[in-house]
């Protein structure tokens, strides 16, 4: 199997990369990790992963520099339907739009725009930073074994942003933060993770497995 | 609210080496950084802290070198401080593995420079490391001022002042470390922090003076930071991070404990 992580100048693609190497070795995966900036690659590849820090709107546009690669990620997630995992802003680009500093137009996979997050408690920080736990809104296959809720395992946080989805039916698992902010996002072959897997330990590396497995 | 505090172990690194020592058992070299953040990486830590002080640039390389081989183990969120002077510097050590940078003089020198790295890299990725040291006299009201060169030299800046001119460049998070507290082991100054804390809407990371785990439950609940830094308590094996965790959480403080 051959996973393409998007290396688009954005995102901590080393511990991505690593990551998903000890998921795919724990698991007794055979799984060839490409970090990769050729969109013959991505068009190629059986998986494809697309990072992101950073704003919505350079991520947007740094996605657009590499030539062909916005078509090569369309032709690999839309046209061959193969499994596709957004993190952090990568999850956020699978939305609409993002109305972060100015407004961009997204992928359009996930309905729902990028917002700033309004917790209701004023006292919250902005951005939320560190490990909360998930409530699973839809069950899915990604979340195959691994405990949520308020006694189930932490996940990393760092986002002062997130997709307000608009269909329930794509909204996999939520956090609390000063109200329901959307944590996981998926449909048909398309996933996306607000928090960032490859530094959640147990439960990423876990979620990172089931991704390799998926068979959407 | 489900965020929890966060317990973060601090490495200070020179040439590669860790300085002072880490006080581990089982631990093959403990003077590499890299064995260190595993050992703190099994204990639970919620994040990781490298500070590079390395005096000469010649051996600015050996930092990229241990953060790549930390990320290849630990599988947790890592900030790296020292010697962040441009977009370069954020732009090499988050290819290494890095997940935040703490900028420290340079946001002195040149406030601008965190506008530009936090629009080039993301808000949640710059944090802005505070060193203050108190100045108003006995009876006065609470005054603390920016120091650098490890509080050698005063600059005339206010602390609380310029820790809202940060925010409002881009800093996602600040490390307030007290120069008065820093290795006296007698706690944080949980006034500097609680200023600084209520007057900004992003997180603060206390820092400086810890000597036992109640200056650290103190430091969420006085001083009002949501996340902890410490050094000497663990390196020396006073406390574990899992001991520090529990103990917090036997205190009321919401705990990551997985």
């Amino acid at each position: 199997m051959r996973v393409a992580i998007i290396d688009y100048g954005s995102g901590n693609l080393r511990s991505a990369t690593k990551a998903f190497e000890r998921a795919a070795r724990e698991a007794g995966i055979d799984a060839a990790i490409e970090l990769t900036d050729k969109p013959d690659i991505v068009a190629a590849a059986d998986r494809v992963v697309l990072p992101g820090v950073g704003a919505y709107a350079d991520c947007r546009a740094g996605l657009k520099v590499v030539s062909g690669m916005n078509e090569a990620l369309i032709e690999a997630v839309e046209t061959k339907a193969r499994p596709f995992l957004g993190i952090c802003v990568g999850m956020q680009l699978m939305s609409s739009r993002g109305l972060e500093k100015t407004t961009t137009e997204g992928l359009g996979w996930i309905k729902g725009d990028v917002v700033e997050m309004t917790p209701s408690d004023p006292e919250l920080k902005i951005p939320q930073i560190g490990w909360n736990t998930l409530e699973l809104a839809t069950p899915h296959p990604l979340f195959d074994g691994i405990p949520t809720g308020p006694d189930g395992l932490h996940a990393y946080f760092v986002h002062s942003y997130h997709l307000a989805a608009t269909n329930p039916a794509e909204v996999i698992a939520t956090t609390d933060y000063g109200g329901a902010m959307t944590a996981f996002v998926g449909r048909d072959n398309m996933a996306g993770s607000q928090f960032h897997p490859e530094k959640s330990q147990k439960l990423g590396l876990a979620l990172i497995s089931n991704f390799l497995r998926w068979k959407p | 609210m489900t965020l929890k505090a966060r317990v973060i172990p601090c490495l200070d690194v020179k040439d590669g080496r860790v300085v002072k020592g880490v006080n581990f058992l089982d631990l093959v070299d403990a003077g590499d950084p890299v064995e260190a953040a595993k050992a703190y990486d099994l204990a639970g830590a919620d994040e990781l802290c490298f500070l590079d002080i390395t005096a000469s640039s010649d051996n600015r390389e050996t930092i990229f070198d241990v953060v790549a081989r930390t990320a290849d183990h630990c599988f947790m969120p890592l900030t790296v401080g020292g010697g962040v002077r441009a977009v370069a510097d954020i732009r090499k050590l988050l290819l290494a593995g890095a997940d935040k940078v703490s900028i420290n003089s340079a946001a002195v020198n040149n406030p601008d420079f965190v506008a530009e790295a936090a629009d080039k890299f993301g808000n949640q990725c710059i944090v802005v490391s505070i060193d203050a040291k108190k100045v108003s006299a006995a009876g006065e009201a609470n005054r603390w001022e920016i120091f650098t060169h490890g509080g050698r030299n005063p600059t005339g800046i206010d602390a609380v002042d310029f820790a809202q001119r940060m925010v409002e460049r881009g800093a996602g998070e600040l490390l307030v470390t007290s120069m008065d507290r820093d290795g006296t082991k007698v706690g944080y100054d949980l006034e500097l922090t609680r200023a600084i804390a209520d007057s900004v809407r992003v997180p603060v990371i206390a820092s400086g003076g810890v000597g036992d785990l109640d200056d650290l439950v103190a430091g969420v609940k006085q001083g009002h930071a949501t996340a902890v830094l410490a050094a000497s308590i663990f390196h020396f094996g006073t406390y574990t991070v899992a001991e520090a965790k529990r103990y917090m959480a036997d205190h009321g403080i919401a705990m990551r404990l997985d």
